[in-house]
């Protein structure tokens, strides 16, 4: 998949005379892929335990929209505008909105026994038409200043140092866990890896961090943003032009957190080790004494809270809600997960293998509108890609078993 | 029964349905086991052997009927409370965890944890090395998907797990139907051990070899009813089979039966 990659990114460097490979737009590809990113982690899980959300785009439309009229309406009635409260209480309700559809959603799957499915593509009827119904069909703007810091508009960003901070944290936590590993296979008396193995892996991921972290820092902010920006600081504005750099963009940092969290849950948790025992064989699951249906809700219900942070991300970033929010992304996610390994017959799928899915999948349509390629085709060639990811997997995964 | 036991049972299940819609699957059995003891559960297909284990297992519950563990009575109403009381079932199916690793399957439900109550892996593989060094020493693939193990090996993985977390009681429904001779010959070994350790062994089975092996009592079911439970040395395999098949008791089956089943 590193590979897929690598690929997509020189071949579209070449074919757009070199501009696919800037930090330009390697800046905004990674803020691009975040919304889907974000859900597609959740999206994993569901899957792996063999149930489907085709509502996700649905509720992001709905959870967007009442995040929205909250800040926009309602809650500017009863606080100042410009009150932290207002974008406190609007993400927070986002959230418990999201988790709340999702916990519905599962509930008819584990409990009543309805096929996800045909419950999720209800949900993507229902919740398009709550969230049209809400507002009347009305595009609702514009957001909180403060919350609109999510979206990772000029202002959305953590800035050159801090970014530096954050890389120079993961190389340390790295070597940490790499480590923390070592020393644990050493106590229970398994043989450790080889130093120099150690030493090769470890020395990879740091100039990965390192090399990404000097790549988003060096896209600049613009002249007018660093103008205000040297104002703000009482620096002097030098005839050359100051180069700034942006830093990282808040909903890259969401996705960054998330998809860390998640990869958490699913590997260091009883419940991430009981959703891949469920996909692998839901008797052995339930003989084994596992609540699979409570666990099949929490999938769900965690699925809904992604999609509450995406839909904060997503409003954030567009300044205002509309009906048509998140449309299709349903697709895109699943295609993210199942590009990423996801095996749709269940118990197999990771979540770092989504999230590379979900860059994979962004870095094909950014490098074809770069090329100039047509919107239609687009859609083709990402269709195509689609299939031949999960049939060149399933390809793969039988020579390596037999 | 035939002999007389002055030990509490350790297992007793007495008048135990079980309905399937209209169809009784186990009509008012009672059968009980001691500690070292295998009791085999023999009958034709659909004969209602896996149903009424099911009830003690805890994988579906009876309709009626009450289930004594040590003399005191026991409510068993899923998987859970089954292993409470240290009932473990190694299932015909092998009910394991396809993609996961013979460690995730051993403690499946049962994860160790570290003391900041995330999964301790390590932890987990070296029980399932230290255990799986006794049972089946040749077993070394702790790091792939069970899915890709021979049957033997998945079968150890499910003894394992019985032995692990000190089953006192452990049902084995078919415990060789997937097995190679070799292997097969590795679960007869095996029981005799666990029996020495005092444990009781539910043992359901097709193959009357296997249960004149290593059963010492058995009982025959037919249509959701026990026929019978004998002692094995007081009966021939002729007579247990033809209480299988036609489903009467020891004492009615005559030589005239066994005739004709030849």
């Amino acid at each position: 998949m590193v590979a897929a990659l690598l690929i997509i990114w020189i071949g579209s460097n070449i074919l757009s005379d070199g501009a696919f490979l800037t930090s330009r737009n390697l800046w905004n590809l990674s803020v691009q892929t975040s919304v889907v990113a974000i859900m597609a982690t959740g999206m994993v899980l569901v899957i792996v335990s063999r149930n489907i959300d085709l509502s996700v785009g649905s509720m992001l439309a709905a959870v967007g929209m009442a995040m929205a009229l909250l800040q926009a309406r309602y809650l500017t009635d009863i606080f100042e505008i410009g009150s932290p409260a207002i974008w406190i209480i609007a993400i927070l309700a986002g959230l418990l909105l999201g988790t709340l559809i999702g916990a519905l959603q599962g509930t008819i799957v584990a409990y009543i026994g309805v096929p996800s499915f045909i419950v999720t593509l209800g949900g993507l009827l229902v919740w398009r038409g709550v969230a049209w119904w809400m507002a009347s069909g009305q595009t609702i703007a514009p957001m909180d200043r403060t919350f609109q810091i999510l979206g990772g508009g000029a202002r959305g960003t953590i800035g050159g140092t801090w970014t530096w901070i954050l890389g120079f944290a993961g190389c340390v936590g790295i070597v940490l866990l790499m480590w923390s590993r070592r020393r644990q296979r050493i106590r229970v008396g398994f043989t450790p890896r080889p130093m120099w193995a150690e030493i090769t892996i470890g020395a990879i991921a740091i100039a990965v961090i390192l090399g990404a972290t000097a790549v988003i820092n060096s896209y600049p902010m613009p002249e007018a943003l660093a103008r205000q920006y040297a104002a703000d600081n009482g620096i002097a504005w030098p005839a050359e032009g100051l180069t700034i750099p942006l830093g990282l963009a808040t909903p890259v940092l969401i996705t960054i957190i998330v998809a860390l969290a998640m990869n958490f849950i699913a590997t260091r948790t009883r419940f991430g080790r009981y959703v891949y025992a469920i996909g692998g064989n839901p008797e052995a699951a339930t003989l084994a004494g596992i609540k699979t249906r409570w666990t099949i809700v929490k999938t769900f219900a965690l699925m809904g809270l992604l999609v509450g942070i995406a839909a904060a991300v997503q409003i954030a970033r567009l300044n205002a809600a509309t009906s048509g929010l998140g449309q299709l992304a349903e697709l895109y996610v699943i295609a993210a997960a199942v590009i990423g390994g996801t095996s749709l017959s269940g118990g197999v799928g990771t979540i770092p293998g989504a999230v590379l899915g979900a860059l994979v999948m962004q870095s094909l349509v950014s490098g074809m509108v770069l090329i100039g390629v047509d919107a239609p085709l687009q859609d083709i060639v990402v269709g195509i890609v689609l299939v031949a990811a999960v049939a060149l997997d399933g390809y793969y995964r039988r020579r390596v078993t037999r | 029964m035939t002999t007389v036991e002055t030990r509490t049972p350790l297992v007793e299940m007495s008048h135990i349905n079980v309905a399937f819609g209209g169809v009784h699957a186990a009509e008012d059995c009672s059968i009980d086991l001691y500690p070292g003891e295998v009791v085999a559960i023999v009958g034709g297909n659909g004969a209602g052997k896996t149903t009424l284990i099911r009830c003690l297992s805890g994988a579906h519950p009876a309709d009626s009927g009450e289930i004594k563990i040590d003399g005191k009575p026991a409510s068993i109403n899923n998987p859970r409370d089954a292993k409470a009381y240290g009932v473990e079932t190694i299932y015909q199916t092998l009910a394991l965890s396809e993609n996961q690793d013979a460690p995730s399957n051993m403690f499946l439900g049962r994860e160790l944890r570290s003391r900041w109550g995330t999964l301790d892996d390590m932890a987990m593989e070296d029980a399932t090395r230290k255990v799986m060094a006794r049972l089946n020493p040749r077993f070394k693939n702790f790091g792939v998907p069970v899915q890709s193990l021979s049957g033997g090996q998945r079968q150890s993985i499910a003894i394992a797990k019985a032995v692990y977390f000190n089953a006192r009681i452990i049902i084995m429904d078919e415990p060789t139907a997937a097995l190679g001779p070799a292997e097969t010959a590795q679960v007869g070994e095996l029981i005799v051990q666990l029996k020495s350790d005092g444990i009781g062994i539910f043992l359901i089975s097709h193959d009357i070899h296997d249960v004149f092996d290593l059963a010492d009592r058995i009982a025959v079911m037919h249509t959701g009813k026990i026929v019978g439970i004998v002692n094995k040395t007081e009966v021939t395999k002729d007579q247990i089979l033809a209480m299988i098949i036609m489903g009467k008791e020891s004492s009615q089956v005559t030589a005239n039966d066994i005739e004709d089943l030849h």
